[in-house]
């Protein structure tokens, strides 16, 4: 079987196909790049997926509602908490009950969801150095993560994968002491990231190597389906959280940061990094706020019961929903169909935003050049778990 | 919003263009006939009144083994007006595997229908016409069968390693 989709005999005298991955660290997971070069000119990038295939949608559609949120987990297995809160959402919408969700509920969701954002950044960040040669930046990068999954653990019992998150609650309440201890973490946090930011974000070596490279345009992001920081990153203003303002994000205060193109070009691989930096920044400003709401007005109290609002049986009439929300890479979307009789999804489609994301990198990647591309894939911040699901 | 663009199609391409509607639910939702599918996508995608810009997810359904249908369903969004609207197409077929259930591509109007189109076609065996590159994107290339189908059964192997779970047949 010939694993190539260009045709060896087709090629011109300088050309050479050469295949990159799957089973390389700047990869960021089993991605298989087939490239058509000419010396050290991508002439043309056709990416193969599928190494980490698992089809999520099948076993949806064999399992419970409450059964899928572990599955949901493995998408996108450096942003768990998010994918579930999108995903017990839909379920919530589709069963009427999102409104009964109890405001304390609610906000520990947002807290959990804002750090493990914050964790999932900095892997991106961290990870991007080091795919251009900064390898300092990823050890900074992982000890303040591993802060944030030991906060994690704390809560849910598990370091990556939570399963916190429950359709009409949650797992348990927050440990004793957890509100205090996330306050401490974002106390000593904010300088180590103004650190990092000046090690890396600022750094002259890192900027001439990202600055004009991988330049996305807004209409072709857009065309493309591109969401998250690559689509802020081209410069336009648009966050699900603002926009369709689920959960408590109305009430919170924060700023959409976007790629203004300081250092080159707007929509450059600069731009899409730094989005990223300043979007911690804001889920910093975001935790706090819900640390202060959870230690003051909607505080512990002995007899509050995170599972109290719980279905006993999870079916929703029949219908059809998309729900969509933002996590870290962009537009997680969930299409559920539900029959009406069973408790399990007729069809459960996951709307991956680094499947979409991903498939701009043919576009992003003719005419550059071939160590350019590792810097243009690293800006994607793709996950092949949730690629592939 | 939902009446006013059933009615912008029911007007440009006649009263059978829309097969039905249900706007009961929480998303309204506009079945189109197949053939008319990309011509109606280019249009609402160029309307400056409706201006669907981005295209949130297509995804293939497979209606049940005696329906004998399969649907495509559309989720559109506008990034400047902020509306979303939820088209669908559905497509009989008697599902033999020489015979797919044939719909328009709109990877013309989208570029991000292009590899949902390919996952649709991998995992269901919808063919979209007029796609530029239609081949498995999630499944190996000599993958039998198309996995989503309700009547989809395992092969008992592939590429000499056993993959049927036998604790299929003990539930």
């Amino acid at each position: 079987m010939n694993n190539l989709k260009t045709d060896p005999s087709q090629l011109k005298n300088e050309e050479m196909i050469l295949n990159m991955g799957p089973q390389h660290p700047s990869m960021h997971g089993v991605l298989r790049l087939e490239l058509v070069t000419d010396g050290e000119t991508v002439k043309d990038c056709i990416p193969h997926i599928g190494y980490l295939h698992r089809c999520f949608e099948k076993h949806a559609e064999a399992l419970n509602y409450q059964q899928i949120i572990p599955f949901v987990d493995r998408m996108d297995y450096l942003t768990s908490m998010n994918n579930d809160h999108v995903f017990v959402m839909g379920v919530e919408k589709m069963l009427g009950i999102e409104h009964t969700i109890p405001k304390r509920v609610e906000y520990i969701r947002v807290l959990v969801c804002e750090l493990n954002r914050i964790a999932s950044h900095l892997i991106a960040i961290g990870t991007y150095g080091m795919d251009i040669g900064a390898v300092t930046p990823f050890f900074f990068c992982f000890k303040e993560r591993e802060h944030i999954l030991n906060l994690l653990e704390w809560a849910s019992g598990a370091r990556l994968l939570y399963n916190y998150i429950w359709v009409g609650g949650l797992f348990y309440d927050l440990p004793i002491g957890f509100e205090e201890r996330c306050a401490e973490f974002l106390i000593q946090f904010k300088p180590k990231m103004e650190e990092l930011d000046e090690l890396l974000t600022n750094n002259s070596i890192f900027i001439n190597r990202t600055k004009n490279i991988g330049i996305l345009p807004l209409d072709l992001a857009i065309n493309y389906g591109c969401s998250g920081p690559m689509l802020r990153g081209s410069g336009l203003n648009y966050d699900l959280r603002r926009i369709d303002g689920y959960s408590v994000y109305p009430e919170l205060d924060f700023e959409v940061p976007i790629g203004t193109g300081k250092m080159g070009t707007t929509g450059d691989c600069w731009d899409r990094f730094d989005v990223r930096v300043r979007e911690i920044y804001e889920s910093i400003k975001i935790s706090e706020q819900c640390i202060k709401r959870l230690t003051k007005e909607l505080k512990r109290s002995p007899d509050f019961d995170p599972r109290a609002k719980l279905p006993k049986k999870i079916i929703p009439k029949a219908q059809e929903f998309y729900i969509r929300a933002e996590m870290p890479k962009g537009e997680l979307g969930f299409y559920f169909i539900a029959d009406g009789k069973s408790d399990k999804p007729f069809r459960c489609k996951a709307r991956s935003a680094s499947f979409s994301n991903l498939s701009v990198l043919p576009a992003l990647a003719k005419g550059a050049m071939i160590a350019d591309l590792i810097a243009i894939l690293g800006s994607i911040d793709i996950v092949l778990g949730e690629v592939d699901r | 919003m939902n009446e006013k663009i059933c009615n912008f199609i029911k007007e440009k391409f006649g009263e059978q263009a829309v097969v039905s509607t249900d706007f009961s639910g929480l998303q309204g939702i506009i079945v189109l006939q197949t053939n008319l599918i990309a011509e109606v996508a280019l249009l609402l995608r160029n309307h400056p009144d409706f201006y669907f810009d981005f295209l949130s997810c297509l995804s293939g359904v497979d209606l049940g083994v005696a329906q004998k249908q399969f649907a495509v369903v559309y989720h559109l969004s506008s990034i400047t007006l902020g509306h979303q609207i939820t088209l669908k197409v559905i497509v009989d077929n008697n599902r033999q595997v020489n015979d797919l259930p044939k719909v328009p591509s709109v990877s013309q109007v989208w570029r991000s229908a292009d590899w949902h189109e390919r996952e649709a076609y991998d995992l269901l065996g919808i063919y979209f016409e007029g796609h530029p590159d239609l081949r498995r994107i999630l499944c190996p290339d000599d993958w039998e069968g198309f996995a989503l189908r309700k009547d989809y059964e395992a092969a008992e192997n592939y590429g000499g390693l056993k993959i049927k779970w036998e604790g299929a047949k003990n539930e």
